[in-house]
């Protein structure tokens, strides 16, 4: 919040105001229609493409001087990419950061949500890398956007379908489509699928940004957001036999881990704080 | 026209001499040194060793300083320059699980055997231009605690491999094959493996690149995860066949990169990972992901997918994919076509000629 | 015939330049009719058919549609989004090539299911039992409901696209040569399949052909047309044996190229 913290010869949070403006307005209309990929004219980064240049300006256009920034990646927020960001957001807008959920005002991710569940107030945003979740189907954005506006979703369904009648089970494990407010199908990132029921009726505003193919879309608080599936093949979310080697916890997404050159291997809490936070209230018990 | 062949040859050593001027810039400022490109454009080194297909980081250098900083045109000099050198034995493959690793990574695993060791990389630099570097000052080695990060066992193991041993990857087969030389015999359609990895290691990295990020924006989608990339130096060592045993001749710095692709069913039943491999000569990561991408794409008709994608044609992309076939061809657009051209010239005249007395009939 | 129509074309025009297209055709429809469209290639008839089936917005003239729900449609007063929706439910389109009617990229059993998906299906049992009782309708082993169309012969890729048309029991099918490229035997095979199945479901046809054989076996009713004009229209067997127009004298007297 000290003005003298942010970098000489930048704006608060990189971006000037007028382009924060212009990302502004685009997620207004986001948020008006949830699940609606909403052009925007995004900027160069002073990072790659496919690092997370789309959430980055999402967060810069959202991010206020009282707020206070968790970054994650794969869930930690230990992870390069994370640490990266975090220190970009520390030295270009000075505002508090943290480790922690429960006191975070603006979360930004790549691949997770949360395993601690948000509260109203706080702002989760995205880091997408397809927003399209017709584009594997169909390559075409002129078609996939006829798609969208006719509501023709059975090709949707035809990649389930296929799963199905050959291997048994719908193997879509992470970016699994989700069908917003009973009307647009969305990519959710790629989070595991895992995560998907977090994101229906959020207390939490989702935002959802990708910088390479200059698309908005959010998810307003209170949303449905329902994952696609059939009758007899119900969405299901991944289960491990194994519980986290540290925390012990056998209800959080487990990273695996390779202990050696045979392939052992340990599971381990995607979610850093979590897992954290957990062995600390084991040690107070204890 | 008729261009005197006395007046062409003046003009062209006039234009060498140009050449050599533009090339020098500003005779106050110090002239580059070999040396200097060698040690200080590591990356461009690199890049013209692996598209000019010869590993010799001072010809390489000399190549970009004669071109004046053109890549495609330095990867043309080392190409012509292989040319005339003599065969004199092939090398046994380079075992790239040896390497003496200067940076590892895997995106498919937070933590596995022999760590994640970032080395020498611009990710996750923050991309402001560093005015610094403007002035000419001292450069501090590495602290001790950046070498130790990077300090790595001996021999580190494979993630594909360890992935194989689980039998959840498909595995690279030893047919036993002699490999295809394509610098002696042309490619063939359909290629083999070899072949096509041979012609992808030539290929150029930025034609690779995009068909490779074509496949990620669904144009042949393989759903790739980098599960390995790896950098540093491996022996070289051939058989001679005087001795018939192992001599190793010296080392060379590669970039590998192991894809992990989508799971299909494959031909023995079993549902596993799908790969792609890329490889090059010293630091060249992007070239070697972009390699593995379109090597994974090109295996389109092992996994029985529908070739739709620009990237799964194995012909289109083989056969455009070499930057000195490919410059030298669109840049002798500039040679003389007058004899072609007039006769098209003559063609069109003729045809607005006839279409001219044609319509003036009708309005009669 | 004392029914109404199902499909009403009056005066419709689309041309790409002076004789190329189709121009001035009015006809009616009846359900359960079979109307064929005949005539050399450049005639006009593809362009016609497009238009019909709401992929060609014509120039001029009006087609009006009687929906399932028993109510006229003008089809081009129609969103883009209710076109689609009847060509998905209502209505079939058969293609000559079966590459551009069929998915080639996922199995056979997707492809007949994709439109009972498109219009809410949500069950993988039924999508499954129903895409195998429509391959033994149309003469498809079973078995290879999960291969890829690209693994079929051209005739049962032809089967195949008929399938997927046919699941969701459109009222109307529009067919543009759908027996062209095949060989002589398997050509008669699909067109005697084709004929029970128009009768079973009462299927109200509009089929282009260059084929009088497979005019004469399928069709009620003939629409000869040349240069984009209809030239003769009447019952198939008046037609065929005693034409009118000189066109369709030398039509039935030669044998045509396409």
């Amino acid at each position: 919040m000290n003005p003298q913290t942010i970098r000489e010869g930048y704006n608060f949070a990189y971006l000037d105001e007028q382009t924060k403006r212009m990302i502004r307005r685009a997620l207004l209309k986001a948020v008006a229609i949830p699940g609606y990929q909403v052009p925007f004219g995004g900027r160069e980064m002073p990072m790659p493409y496919g690092w997370g240049t789309g959430g980055m300006q999402v967060t810069a256009a959202v991010i206020g001087q009282t707020d206070c920034l968790k970054v994650i990646d794969q869930g930690a927020d230990d992870t390069t990419n994370a640490v990266s960001i975090r220190a970009f957001f520390r030295d270009l807008t000075g505002v508090k950061t943290t480790e922690r959920t429960e006191e975070a005002t603006l979360i930004q991710t790549r691949h997770r949500i949360p395993e601690k569940p948000l509260q109203a107030g706080q702002v989760l945003v995205y880091q997408v890398p397809i927003p399209e979740p017709l584009r594997f189907i169909e390559p075409s954005e002129v078609e996939t956007r006829k798609m969208h506006a006719l509501e023709d979703y059975g090709v949707m369904h035809i990649k389930l379908y296929e799963d199905i009648a050959q291997f048994g089970h719908i193997a879509t494990a992470y970016a699994y489509p989700v069908l917003v407010n009973g009307r647009y199908v969305m990519d959710p990132s790629p989070i595991p699928k895992f995560d998907n029921p977090k994101m229906d009726n959020s207390p939490a505003l989702q935002l959802f940004g990708a910088g390479r193919e200059k698309r908005i879309y959010a998810i307003p608080p209170y949303t449905d957001v329902k994952s696609l599936d059939f009758e007899d093949h119900p969405f299901e979310v991944q289960k491990w036999e194994q519980c986290c080697a540290i925390c012990g916890s056998a209800e959080s997404f487990l990273d695996e881990v390779i202990m050696d050159d045979q392939g052992t291997h340990e599971f381990i809490c995607s979610d850093t704080d979590y897992c954290r936070e957990r062995m600390e209230n084991l040690e107070v018990t204890v | 026209m008729y261009v005197a062949v006395k007046g062409g040859e003046k003009a062209i050593s006039a234009a060498h001499e140009l050449l050599a001027k533009v090339r020098r810039g500003d005779t106050r400022e110090a002239e580059l040194s070999v040396k200097q490109v060698e040690q200080q454009l590591p990356l461009a080194v690199a890049r013209v060793m692996t598209e000019g297909a010869v590993y010799d980081p001072e010809l390489a250098a000399l190549a970009i300083k004669q071109s004046a900083g053109d890549l495609v045109e330095a990867i043309f000099l080392l190409r012509a320059y292989k040319t005339t050198l003599n065969r004199f034995g092939i090398c046994e493959p380079i075992n790239t699980e040896a390497m003496q690793i200067e940076r590892r990574i895997s995106a498919t695993y937070k933590d596995l055997p022999g760590g994640q060791v970032l080395g020498p990389t611009f990710d996750y630099t923050h991309r402001l231009l560093d005015f610094s570097l403007m002035a000419e000052g001292e450069f501090s080695d590495p602290s001790d605690e950046a070498e130790n990060l990077t300090a790595v066992p001996e021999s580190v193991s494979k993630v594909l491999e360890i992935l194989e041993r689980e039998k959840l990857m498909a595995s690279e087969m030893d047919h036993q094959h002699q490999p295809t030389d394509i610098t002696r015999d042309p490619i063939t359609y359909p290629a083999d493996r070899s072949a096509r990895l041979q012609s992808l290691v030539q290929g150029d990295e930025g034609f690779l690149l995009a068909l490779g990020y074509s496949t990620q924006r669904g144009y042949g989608r393989n759903h790739p995860f980098a599960g390995e990339i790896r950098i540093g130096e491996v022996e070289v060592s051939i058989v001679p066949e005087e001795l018939g045993f192992e001599i190793e001749i010296g080392a060379v710095q590669v970039t590998e990169c192991e894809m992990v692709n989508g799971f299909t069913r494959h031909r023995d039943g079993e549902v596993k990972f799908t790969r792609g491999y890329g490889v090059g000569f010293g630091q060249c990561e992007r070239k070697a992901m972009a390699m593995a991408l379109v090597d994974r794409s090109l295996q389109a008709a092992d996994y029985d997918e529908e070739v739709v994608s620009p990237a799964q044609q194995e012909e289109f992309v083989l056969s455009h994919c070499d930057n000195v076939e490919a410059a030298g061809f669109v840049s002798h657009l500039k040679l003389p076509h007058y004899v072609d051209f007039q006769s098209e010239l003559e063609l069109l005249r003729r045809i607005r000629a006839a279409e001219q007395s044609d319509s003036a009939k009708e309005t009669n | 015939m004392n029914r109404e129509p199902i499909l009403q074309v009056d005066n419709l025009t689309k041309l790409y330049a002076a004789g190329k297209g189709c121009e001035e055709v009015s006809f009616d429809l009846y359900p359960g009719e079979v109307l064929g469209i005949v005539g050399e290639s450049g005639s006009g008839k593809s362009t016609l058919l497009s238009c019909l089936s709401a992929r060609l917005a014509p120039d001029q003239g009006d087609i009006h549609y009687l929906t399932r729900a028993a109510e006229w449609v003008n089809l081009y007063g129609l969103s883009e989004s209710r076109q689609r929706q009847l060509q998905r439910t209502e209505w079939g389109i058969v293609h000559q090539h079966p590459r551009d009617g069929l998915r080639m990229g996922v199995s056979a059993g997707a492809n007949i299911g994709e439109r009972l998906m498109a219009t809410g299906q949500r069950h993988y049992g039924n999508l499954r039992d129903t895409a195998q009782s429509w391959m033994s309708d149309v003469e498809l082993d079973i078995a290879r409901i999960d291969d890829k169309p690209t693994t079929y012969s051209g005739g049962m890729q032809q089967r195949l696209q008929i399938a997927r048309n046919l699941v969701t029991h459109p009222r109307l099918v529009f067919m543009d040569e759908p027996t062209g490229g095949l060989d002589v035997s398997v050509q008669a095979r699909l067109l005697d399949l084709l004929r029970q199945l128009v009768t079973e479901m009462n299927l109200a046809v509009v089929i282009v052909t260059h084929d009088l054989a497979v005019a004469r076996l399928l069709a009620q009713r003939l629409i000869v047309m040349r240069h984009g004009r209809v030239v003769e229209t009447g019952l198939t067997d008046q037609v065929l044996d005693d034409p009118q127009h000189a066109y369709t004298q030398l039509l039935v007297s030669s044998v045509l190229t396409s």
